[in-house]
């Protein structure tokens, strides 16, 4: 199959499509923690927080991604699409493993101390 | 470079460049398969007109729609779903029915579905069969989806049915992912999935089809089903399985034994080959009129008291 894609390159004109890829305009927001969502993973994808920190997500990719709390530590997102932001609040402290349950490999977690 | 054949080392690149174009661009590729093993057979672009074995029936599989997908390389989904239902209603000879490999929508939002809906009422074919994927379930664990594209009464949404001595299985692998995991199955469903096929002889003919894809086609991208092997086991008794699923916007496939596996292009946009880039993202860089060759519809073909299923892969151009 492999072989099959690069002659579909082959096939291309050697005009390059422009694509910028323009994640959401960063605006300043309130106080808090940021977990940036890029390139199929969440950055940083370990966070130590105080407790009553609010985390705030940010999906930068072009494909949508969600943020679901494993074990229903905390309220999971709705479908993030580029640029949507999703903000929790981790009022105790414990270890909160989440996930995106449309691509199920990208996990991360929050740390409340 | 050998002077001797100066000639044909000028001319063979176009022409073979020019093959290469033929067999991505034209109607694609036509897999027969005989014993388990698959055989690739190349049609020109004049691939429609190209006669059919005698057939006891056809299907066609559609997969990855994503209404409400509008960026590169695809900002109107619509109209490519569109132009592959009207290439399915071309199609010299009529499907019975249409399978729908999941992620008929982008973000489970009740207008994507309606459209979905819509669209779908164009086509010239009994039926159209569904199974969703994980953007289908998104926020209600495919509450809205199985609501309207439903089949039976199985708690789950997992089904069958029989047509012209094949068994078809409608398999859910999107539900209770786990984090760091790949598409499941669960212990419910690989029960009923047991006590669907004990009924059924050897030589029965497997159509299974689910929106993951149910080998370990790329697990580092989530491609992969974690329990798929539970299934599969299952099914090791019958002489003739063939898996079809979605997911992975391009066709791919695998033999393993009597089972051969079969990913389908999308309708709407192609993602790159397992590892080939970053991430599993769309493939955005596609002049315009390329994205036509990467999406389109599959045709598959059962001859009745034959082994072989003949799939035939077109793209929209
Ligand atoms: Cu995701």
């Amino acid at each position: 199959m492999l072989r099959t894609f690069f002659s579909f390159l082959l096939c291309l004109p050697l005009a390059a499509a422009v694509h910028a890829a323009s994640p959401g305009a960063t605006t300043a927001h309130r106080d808090g923690y940021q977990v940036d969502i890029h390139e199929f993973r969440f950055q940083p994808a370990q966070l130590v927080v105080p407790a009553g920190a609010h985390v705030t997500w940010t999906n930068r990719d072009e494909e949508p991604h969600i943020v679901v709390s494993a074990g229903n530590g905390f309220a999971s997102s709705p479908a993030l699409d580029t640029g949507d932001r999703y903000t929790a609040t981790f009022a105790k402290p414990g270890t909160y493993t989440y996930f995106c349950s449309i691509h199920p490999q990208m996990v991360g977690t929050i740390v409340v101390k | 470079m050998n002077d001797d054949h100066r000639d044909d080392n000028t001319r063979t690149p176009s022409r073979r460049r020019f093959l290469e174009c033929m067999a991505w661009a034209g109607a694609g590729a036509l897999w027969m398969v005989q014993g388990g093993v698959a055989q690739a057979r190349l049609l020109g672009a004049a691939g429609d007109g190209t006669p059919a074995p005698a057939a006891s029936f056809g299907f066609v599989q559609i997969s990855d729609s994503h209404l409400g997908f509008h960026k590169a390389p695809n900002p109107d989904p619509v109209r490519s779903l569109r132009e592959t239902i009207a290439r399915i209603n071309a199609l010299p000879q009529r499907p019975d029915f249409i399978l729908h490999t999941g992620d008929l929508t982008h973000l489970s939002k009740p207008e994507e579905f309606d459209t979905v809906a819509e669209l779908l009422k164009e086509a010239k074919t009994g039926q159209v069969f569904y199974v969703p994927g994980e953007h289908d379930v998104i926020g209600d664990n495919g509450k809205a989806f199985f609501a309207r594209f439903g089949h039976g009464a199985n708690g789950g949404g997992w089904y069958s049915f029989d047509h012209g001595g094949v068994h078809f299985v409608a398999l859910i692998n999107v539900l209770n992912l786990q984090p760091g995991g790949l598409g499941f199955l669960g212990a419910d469903q690989l029960a009923w999935l047991k006590r669907d096929l004990a009924g059924l002889s050897d030589s029965t003919p497997i159509v299974l089809f689910a929106h993951m894809p149910m080998w370990s086609l790329y697990p580092a991208w989530g491609w992969g089903t974690q329990d798929a092997a539970e299934a599969l086991a299952l099914l090791k008794r019958f002489g003739s399985v063939t898996v079809l699923n979605g997911h992975v916007h391009q066709i791919q496939q695998q033999v393993e034994g009597q089972v051969t596996f079969y990913t389908a292009r999308s309708t709407a946009y192609p993602q790159p080959p397992p590892g080939a880039a970053a991430t599993p993202g769309p493939l955005q860089d596609l002049p315009a009129g390329d994205l036509r060759h990467a999406i389109g519809l599959r045709e598959v073909r059962h001859v009745r008291g034959a082994q072989p299923i003949a799939v035939t892969d077109r793209a929209l151009d």
